[in-house]
């Protein structure tokens, strides 16, 4: 087992085993987003507080929780990175931060668009609203510093130390941005205040839920090895196999 | 080894103390920054009294910024810093030094300036001594948080822009506690709560922090 891990970090080795995943992932992808979609867009029921415009959650919840998953995955990713110093890892949490800023972007913008129709306002400085966009502040921190060190090795590394700090703040600011959003104005909460979700509506957000997982992985190995073939460009391997096709 | 943090704060302050010209800057770049949000938005009393608490704290985290910069950075390019990792005391226990002289230089004399800046943003006597303890509890995190920050980047040139962008999203907890302690003091509301959270917050950040700070520097210097 630990002797696979070890195998599996080595970039050429991760490359051969992770193309046998592709196709799968893809596949999975695709047919959970249908399913998903159809069910969360066209069959579940109309809400009876806001109408059609709820159906935006099938994308704004969970891209939400992904733009969360995606930091721990990033820091754990970071944490291996510097312990055990494989290249892996390494390009796991760049590959990390870019998804992670876009799944929460996407969680932003879908909730400025419903909340207008809903708040009437785009933007209010609501303690969700407020952490999720100093997440991704932190996100672009992540990226701003991998993309100015040169050498790509170390910029993994402090790209990697910079999340791990985040993933200690995260839990501070979001409390902290709580508090203060309690201190200043009181019952803008709107979500909590709903009755809980009818199944009819929760099982298509589920399902939206596992598709937003298996998407990322889809990417995240995708994305894992365009990078690996842009490092090892000048290894014999990579040679061998852009000349061989 | 507390022989060793006494020698480095002395060392730093030395050093800090035969540039004298540039002890000044950060206070100045305060003052001026204060002054510009009267003249920006209005000089009626009651308005800036309500936006003061932010204004004080906004501010203390640019100016810390700014000068958060000079901890390591000459340091780094002349190999002192890499003298530390060869020393036989814990690298952590020197950086935490390092840190403190930083304080005693850049956050120090805003103590003094910060009463000053008070009376003219016109928050009210009241709150004064609460502005000056969130002060006192409130910049050390911001030189911990923001050194590790600068040792990330101490390896790159004009890292500043970079700088605020990896730090200042960090910094939001102590701005929240601290603005918001002095908002409590000027409505005349208990505060000690925010105080209490903020002096968990620095006991926190010296002690992951210099942690945080060593193994950052160990890689920009690989």
């Amino acid at each position: 087992m630990w002797q696979w891990f070890h195998k599996l970090s080595t970039p050429k080795y991760y490359y051969q085993w992770s193309g046998k995943w592709l196709p799968w992932l893809a596949g999975l992808t695709i047919i959970l987003f249908a399913i998903g979609l159809y069910w969360g867009l066209l069959v579940a029921p109309t809400d009876y507080q806001q109408g059609e415009s709820y159906r935006i959650i099938y994308i704004h919840v969970p891209a939400a929780w992904m733009s969360m998953f995606v930091y721990v995955v990033m820091a754990c990713a970071g944490f291996v990175a510097l312990v055990w110093k494989t290249k892996l890892s390494e390009i796991v949490v760049s590959e990390c931060a870019v998804i992670g800023a876009v799944f929460t972007a996407i969680a932003l913008i879908t909730g400025m668009l419903w909340g207008k129709p809903t708040w009437g306002t785009y933007w209010t400085w609501d303690a969700r609203l407020t952490s999720e966009l100093i997440l991704l502040f932190l996100y672009f921190g992540v990226i701003a510093i991998y993309s100015s060190i040169e050498d790509k090795r170390v910029a993994a590394k402090a790209a990697s130390m910079l999340a791990i700090v985040g993933v200690v703040n995260i839990p501070i600011i979001h409390f902290s941005v709580n508090w203060w959003n309690s201190l200043h104005q009181p019952n803008m909460d709107i979500i909590s205040d709903k009755p809980s979700m009818d199944p009819s509506m929760l099982w298509p957000l589920l399902v939206m839920a596992v598709a937003f997982k298996v998407y990322f992985g889809w990417v995240l190995f995708m994305r894992i090895r365009n990078e690996i073939i842009s490092r090892e460009r000048a290894t014999k391997w990579v040679k061998e196999l852009v000349v061989g096709r | 080894m507390f022989s060793a943090l006494i020698t480095i704060i002395r060392r730093d302050l030395l050093v800090a103390f035969r540039r004298r010209a540039e002890l000044m800057n950060p206070i100045l770049f305060y003052v001026i920054v204060v002054t510009l949000f009267p003249l920006g938005v209005s000089p009626d009393k009651e308005f800036l009294s309500q936006l003061a608490p932010g204004v004080v704290w906004v501010t203390a985290l640019l100016a810390a910024l700014i000068s958060m910069e000079s901890i390591f950075r000459q340091d780094f390019d002349d190999g002192s810093v890499e003298q530390l990792f060869l020393s036989q005391h814990p690298p952590t226990v020197l950086i935490l030094g390092k840190v403190i002289a930083h304080w005693l230089i850049t956050g120090l004399p805003m103590l003094i300036i910060v009463p000053l800046m008070a009376l003219l943003l016109y928050i009210p006597q009241q709150a004064i001594p609460t502005l000056f303890i969130t002060v006192l509890i409130g910049t050390p995190i911001l030189s911990l948080i923001g050194a590790i920050g600068v040792a990330l980047t101490a390896g790159l040139r004009g890292g500043g822009v970079l700088l605020g962008l990896l730090v200042l999203p960090l910094y939001i907890p102590v701005l929240i506690f601290a603005s918001g302690a002095v908002s409590a003091a000027i409505t005349g509301l208990p505060y000690s709560g925010h105080v209490a959270l903020l002096g968990a917050g620095l006991i926190l950040a010296l002690i992951l922090a210099p942690l945080a700070i060593s193994a950052s520097l160990k890689i920009s210097m690989s």
